[in-house]
């Protein structure tokens, strides 16, 4: 009696999907400053890669989180944990107003992703450089089963500065696994950064990507990580391809949609004041009552 | 006297002329085979040295559920959880050397931390591993796993026990380690012996001294037990295959009973058995004790006897400190 679809769902417009992703962005801030800790620069960065993946690519049903045919998804930049819980919320997975609880004493929304708590967690995560290896293990055993899920791993651009990236990399295409997709939040902003002459540089740590997973054999696909249609377009690409795993370089900016923190790497992990709060809010809700044109 | 709830009365051993030496890592590679048949979510994934821990068994009886991974233990452990969150049971196969240490946070954070039910097989453990040196023979991995929460760790003394041993980790939901050694050694359980997990096992009873061991080491500790008896010394000799979860009320009646603890084991004496024997006895029952064990050292590459003679694992030395502790920690009747 093994159930094998999810509860069909109309595929949101393009502009239904920003204006989630609008709806994510005043979650994160206002959780992360209610909470007084958490990363903001990355969740906002990660916002709608993650709003795409679980409004429009996911097969998915949050009343059953553990439904054995769902696709996976593993977010493997952990510090990016309420990116994740806002939209995890918003897909109907646990109420709203529970993210208020995030970061306090007994909350299921613990600082990095904890799936021994929170139900739709496929995986725990917090110490970057170990997320894609489950991921590829998740698709071998799909394999192993004949089952159809695919399953999606986020990465940021900074852990790829990890070796075991690189080993789980080799292994996916020694395999063929292209149920697995690897999506690379590049927003390019490291948290301390390299020294150069003169002091430091926040010059993105780790160049061309897309060029080193394809010398392990993975196929490549760039897109904008804020663009909701080109987004579309890549994983539409990474599903269709098949006999390799596929990476998504997908570029985007740190502090996305927030003007202040964009691009500033003090926002990797600083919590808003009240001003800040408020002014954030009403950005994000200028660009949420935008009127979009339908894709 | 208290008696232990988990121990009785010495269990029975083979007869002293029919104790084959068999290599367990041989009994583990057959020991998967066999249990392939009975549970097909069993899977077994290599990090390249499936012919040296005899993995290659598996591979060769059942290729379609063995995974050749390379040489990367870091994606290996993670690969595991992956596949345990989707029904399958992972045996991870690779030198304890490696696995303990280099897939360290991966074991942790993605195995550990969420409880998922890989099995972690540690081959080529302690000082005998063919004369590879110190970078594979492994001092710390029963204290690495015993301090991690979740991890139950296990060191079984023969081929036999080995067997029963994975029977129990398949049925037992969860992470597990499994600690193995490469030579072959006496076979001192007859047939029919059952493991239990977090259970001690009692082997003789004697009351003048309690010689605690694991894994292998329990077969040096019986014979010092038999040295011992020559000396007219009756030794205790509780074998504890189960580091964690310990099996504190046998330590406790072994310690009740005689006075007088050494323990017995192919690892450092900080943070394996003999660090969590002190533990539980200076809790409960403060007992004078020797460790029997690596000295806080690394060790080299050499034939087997030079190795246990110059680091003090052999029988003789577990005899000596039995001896050391009875003078030290007793007056003279």
């Amino acid at each position: 009696m093994t159930e094998t679809v999810a509860i069909a769902q109309p595929r949101p417009s393009l502009a239904d999907l920003r204006r989630r992703s609008a709806e994510a962005r005043g979650l994160i801030v206002a959780a992360v400053h209610k909470a007084g800790a958490g990363h903001l620069g990355g969740p906002l960065s990660a916002t709608d890669l993650l709003v795409a993946l679980y409004f429009d690519a996911l097969n998915v049903d949050p009343e059953r989180p553990r439904w054995d045919e769902r696709d996976r998804f593993i977010l493997s930049k952990g510090h990016s944990s309420i990116g994740l819980y806002a939209v995890l919320a918003l897909r109907g997975y646990f109420p709203v107003a529970e993210l208020d609880t995030f970061d306090q004493i007994d909350s299921r929304l613990q600082g990095h992703p904890d799936m021994s708590k929170l139900p739709g967690l496929d995986m725990s995560t917090g110490s970057l450089g170990q997320g894609l290896s489950p991921g590829v293990g998740m698709a071998l055993g799909a394999r192993l089963k004949g089952a159809s899920f695919r399953t999606w791993v986020m990465l940021g651009d900074g852990e790829l500065q990890e070796g075991q990236i690189w080993e789980a990399a080799f292994v996916a295409a020694r395999y063929e696994l292209d149920s697995v997709t690897a999506i690379v939040d590049c927003n390019g902003l490291p948290q301390f950064g390299w020294p150069e002459t003169g002091g430091f540089t926040r010059e993105r740590s780790f160049d061309d990507p897309g060029a080193k997973f394809a010398a392990f054999g993975w196929h490549v696909v760039e897109c904008d990580g804020h663009d909701h249609g080109a987004i579309r377009d890549a994983f539409a690409a990474a599903v269709a391809h098949k006999g390799q795993p596929t990476c998504i370089v997908a570029q985007t900016v740190k502090g996305k949609g927030v003007s202040f923190m964009e691009r500033d790497f003090n926002w990797h992990a600083k919590v808003p004041t009240d001003d800040h709060l408020a002014t954030a809010l009403a950005e994000i809700e200028a660009i949420r009552a935008q009127p979009g044109e339908e894709g | 006297m208290s008696a232990s709830p988990t121990v009785t009365a010495p269990v029975a051993l083979r007869p002293i002329d029919d104790r084959p030496e068999v290599p367990m890592r041989d009994a583990w590679g057959k020991g998967l085979v066999a249990l392939a048949a009975e549970y097909p979510e069993l899977v077994v994934l290599d990090g390249d040295l499936a012919n040296s821990t005899r993995a290659d068994l598996f591979a060769a009886a059942v290729p379609d559920r063995f995974f050749e991974l390379g040489i990367a233990e870091q994606n290996m452990v993670g690969m595991a959880a992956g596949l345990a969150t989707v029904g399958y049971v992972p045996w991870i196969s690779t030198f304890a050397a490696f696995l303990a240490k280099r897939a360290l946070d991966q074991i942790r954070v993605v195995v550990a931390q969420p409880g998922l039910n890989v099995k972690l097989c540690g081959s080529y453990s302690g000082i005998l591993t063919g004369k590879t040196g110190k970078t594979h023979q492994s001092v710390e991995d029963l204290a690495v796993f015993r301090a991690m929460p979740g991890v139950a760790t296990i060191a079984p003394a023969d081929a036999i026990e080995l067997r029963s041993a994975m029977r129990a980790m398949m049925e037992t939901l969860g992470p597990v380690y499994l600690r193995l050694t490469r030579d072959p050694s006496p076979t001192i359980f007859p047939d029919d012996y059952a493991f239990r997990l977090g259970a001690g096992v009692l082997l003789c009873d004697g009351e003048d001294v309690a010689l605690i061991s694991t894994g292998v080491q329990t077969v040096r500790a019986l014979d010092a037990a038999d040295l011992l008896a020559a000396d007219g010394i009756a030794a205790t000799v509780l074998h504890l295959p189960t580091i964690k979860p310990l099996d504190t009320a046998a330590v406790v009646a072994a310690a009740e009973r005689t006075g007088a603890v050494v323990t017995a084991e192919d690892h450092s004496i900080i943070g394996g058995l003999g660090g969590a024997v002190a533990e539980a006895l200076a809790e409960t029952r403060p007992t004078p004790m020797r460790r029997v064990g690596w000295r806080d050292t690394y060790g080299e590459s050499g034939p087997n006897d030079a190795l246990l003679e110059k680091y003090g694992l052999t029988a003789a030395h577990v005899a000596a400190a039995a001896r050391e502790v009875l003078g030290a920690g007793r007056p003279a009747s």
